[in-house]
């Protein structure tokens, strides 16, 4: 019983917070948009079963075939991918030297130094992207520093394009590529490096032949932590970016709140979330075989 | 082969390593002997280029090799930890350092094959380190370390991560291979067993210095300082104080109990604070007074039984304990001391070495 109690437990959870959720998104997108309050149809308005016969019935696959149609949406979608990924590879390869010379310092400073990759999660997300505008804009500390500096006469006009929303994905992702590569660097045996050094290897080689090999799990599951959430991203390209900068989270919040067209807007999120479940099973089988490994 | 003249190494204030004179010589199973952090380790990575002497040369082959980065170093090393790539098989693990050196494909698999065969792992090549035992690893780590053929093989606590029985085979299996391959061997160790079964030569060392340099029996029987008595073995130290000496035959006052003597090979001045070491095996222990040059007459107070010897502890008059060993020939305690019972010691003068320090 306790043990039923003990496995039960996640899965409620599991149905409350998500698949009750889904099932709502998923019936608004095989609905229809309407002028009301819901402002969809069909309505569940007559209780019972034979209501929701009714509300099956008016069920139908408009909103994707509708997808297909327009261009926006499959460009939304790749674009969307495509900066994901950039992004993923550029936080990533900011995140390794982070990692491994915090991997390199004494165990006394690895404790400190992971509290402050985490420390910029007590402040609130949103204020930190803000806080890039101000750094980042024509007026901005970045642009004034460089100036006083004589490096550039005329501004950079970075904000509103898509080099802020890299850097504003980057700067946000951060901890969360440098905690998992930390894990798997600081785990390594520093022999190891000078076993190849003595074994004739330069620095350089070594480190190339043997550390990166051996990171890949680490760096593996740092990607798809970034990936993964940063495909769906909206507040940092709609502060940072400009109006070219097409992402899906974009055109998602345009539906649902200035289109008020719910339908499409939950038939975009569920073809986001199968486009993301690709990468999350991979994500999953990745750290299953790390796991064994291990073992 | 090799020249270590005033080496030394500090890390800041703290001396790890201090002025160390040491030869060694071509083909040589040669030990770095001493507890943790005495600075043997140091010593190694200094050869292997790890780490940077503060002061000193060091010479391989009249060739100055400080100045050698230590991927260039005709020097490959064992690590203690064996540090062997996950990443990659067996045999590509002894296939690394060859591929560094740019050989061709058909002589890294020859040298492979001949490496595997040198230490029977040839059906193992295609595992990776995880999938072997802990002998077997021990064994790749030898074998990737000599696949260079280097004029100097550094080996780190070799045996320290194998179970007791495995490394008794193992010391035999390294001398025969050092033999085979002719290549010269330091290895580190903190285990005096290990040290004495396996090296030509030994050297003790203590706090950043070495003690002693001399071979296995030498050591043992010739120890040169109190500490290195009492590192390598079992001894009776008897404190004393020298008297007058007749030609090499020095008379020791032994506070509390009779004069007695032992021979030395350099003279100690009369009155000089000293040491008596005697091995226990080399005191005899009998109930009737033995004809020997020194005698004492004392109490059983402890009984060892190991099987194959017995130690014996027997407290003399002025309460000092010596320790006694002797060999079960027979089966049964024939000899049959038992606690309490009154037995005299003996030994002769040329058992006992008298140390100064």
């Amino acid at each position: 019983m306790r043990r039923l109690f003990l496995i039960g437990l996640p899965y409620l959870w599991l149905l409350l917070f998500f698949l009750v959720p889904f099932a709502t998104v998923l019936r608004l997108a095989l609905s229809d948009a309407d002028l009301a309050i819901p402002p969809y149809t069909p309505r569940w308005e007559t209780p019972g079963w034979a209501g929701l016969r009714d509300v099956i019935a008016g069920w139908d696959l408009e909103n994707f075939v509708w997808l297909t149609g327009d261009p926006l949406y499959y460009r939304a979608y790749l674009s969307s991918l495509w900066i994901a990924a950039v992004a993923t590879v550029l936080t990533v390869l900011v995140a390794y030297p982070i990692a491994w010379s915090m991997a390199q310092a004494s165990p006394r400073w690895r404790t400190v130094l992971v509290l402050l990759v985490i420390l910029p999660f007590w402040t609130s997300f949103l204020i930190r992207v803000y806080a890039w505008i101000g750094i980042l804009s024509n007026e901005g500390l970045l642009n004034q520093v460089l100036m006083a500096v004589g490096l550039i006469s005329d501004p950079l006009i970075i904000l509103n394009t898509n080099t802020a929303v890299y850097i504003g994905i980057v700067y946000t992702y951060l901890p969360f590529a440098v905690l998992p590569i930390y894990a798997n660097v600081e785990r390594m045996d520093p022999a190891l490096l000078e076993a190849a050094c003595d074994l004739g290897c330069s620095r350089l080689e070594a480190f190339w032949r043997v550390v990166i090999p051996l990171s890949i799990p680490g760096l593996l599951a740092a990607s798809f932590l970034v990936f993964i959430p940063t495909v769906g991203e909206f507040i940092i390209p709609s502060l940072l970016g400009g109006s070219d900068t097409l992402m899906i989270g974009r055109v998602l919040w345009d539906e649902f709140f200035a289109n008020r067209d719910w339908p499409v807007a939950s038939a975009v999120a569920i073809v986001l979330l199968v486009l993301l479940i690709v990468p999350i099973v991979l994500f999953q089988r990745q750290a299953q075989r790390q796991r064994e490994a291990e073992q | 082969m090799i020249e270590l003249t005033g080496l030394s190494k500090r890390y800041g204030a703290v001396s790890a390593v201090q002025d160390i004179d040491l030869k060694i010589y071509e083909r040589e199973f040669f030990s770095l002997l001493g507890p943790s952090g005495c600075g043997k380790t140091t010593i190694m990575r200094m050869l292997a280029g790890f780490e940077e002497p503060s002061d000193g040369t060091m010479r391989l082959g009249g060739e100055d090799l400080i100045r050698v980065p230590p991927n260039k170093r005709p020097v490959n090393m064992m690590f203690q930890s064996y540090a062997l790539f996950p990443h990659l098989t067996v045999a590509d693990n002894i296939a690394f350092g060859l591929r560094r050196d740019g050989l061709s494909r058909g002589q890294i698999a020859n040298r492979v094959a001949e490496m595997l065969r040198l230490v029977q792992l040839t059906d193992l090549a295609k595992r990776k380190p995880d999938q072997i035992s802990g002998g077997q690893r021990q064994r790749v780590a030898l074998a990737r370390s000599l696949a260079k053929a280097p004029k100097l093989l550094l080996l780190d606590e070799p045996l320290g991560a194998l179970d007791k029985k495995l490394r008794t085979e193992t010391q035999f299996e390294l001398m025969d291979i050092q033999e085979k391959t002719g290549t010269t061997f330091v290895i580190v160790t903190h285990d005096q067993e290990e040290a004495m079964t396996m090296s030509s030569r030994v050297a003790v060392m203590d706090r950043g210095k070495i003690v002693q340099v001399a071979t296995p029996s030498e050591i043992y029987e010739y120890p040169q300082t109190r500490y290195v008595a009492e590192f390598i073995g079992d001894v009776n130290l008897i404190e004393v104080k020298a008297g007058n000496a007749v030609e090499d035959r020095l008379t020791l006052n032994w506070p509390g109990e009779g004069p007695i003597s032992a021979l030395v090979k350099d003279p100690v001045a009369a009155g000089t604070e000293c040491a008596l070491a005697i091995r226990p095996e080399k005191v005899v222990i009998s109930r009737d007074r033995p004809a020997l040059d020194n005698v004492v007459q004392g109490q059983v107070t402890d009984i060892a039984y190991l099987g194959n010897v017995t130690t014996y502890h027997v407290e003399t008059g002025n309460g000092q304990i010596l320790k006694a060993l002797v060999a079960n020939a027979q089966q049964s305690a024939a000899q049959g001391f038992t606690w309490f019972d009154m037995v005299w010691l003996g030994w002769n003068a040329d058992r006992g070495v008298v140390l100064t320090q």
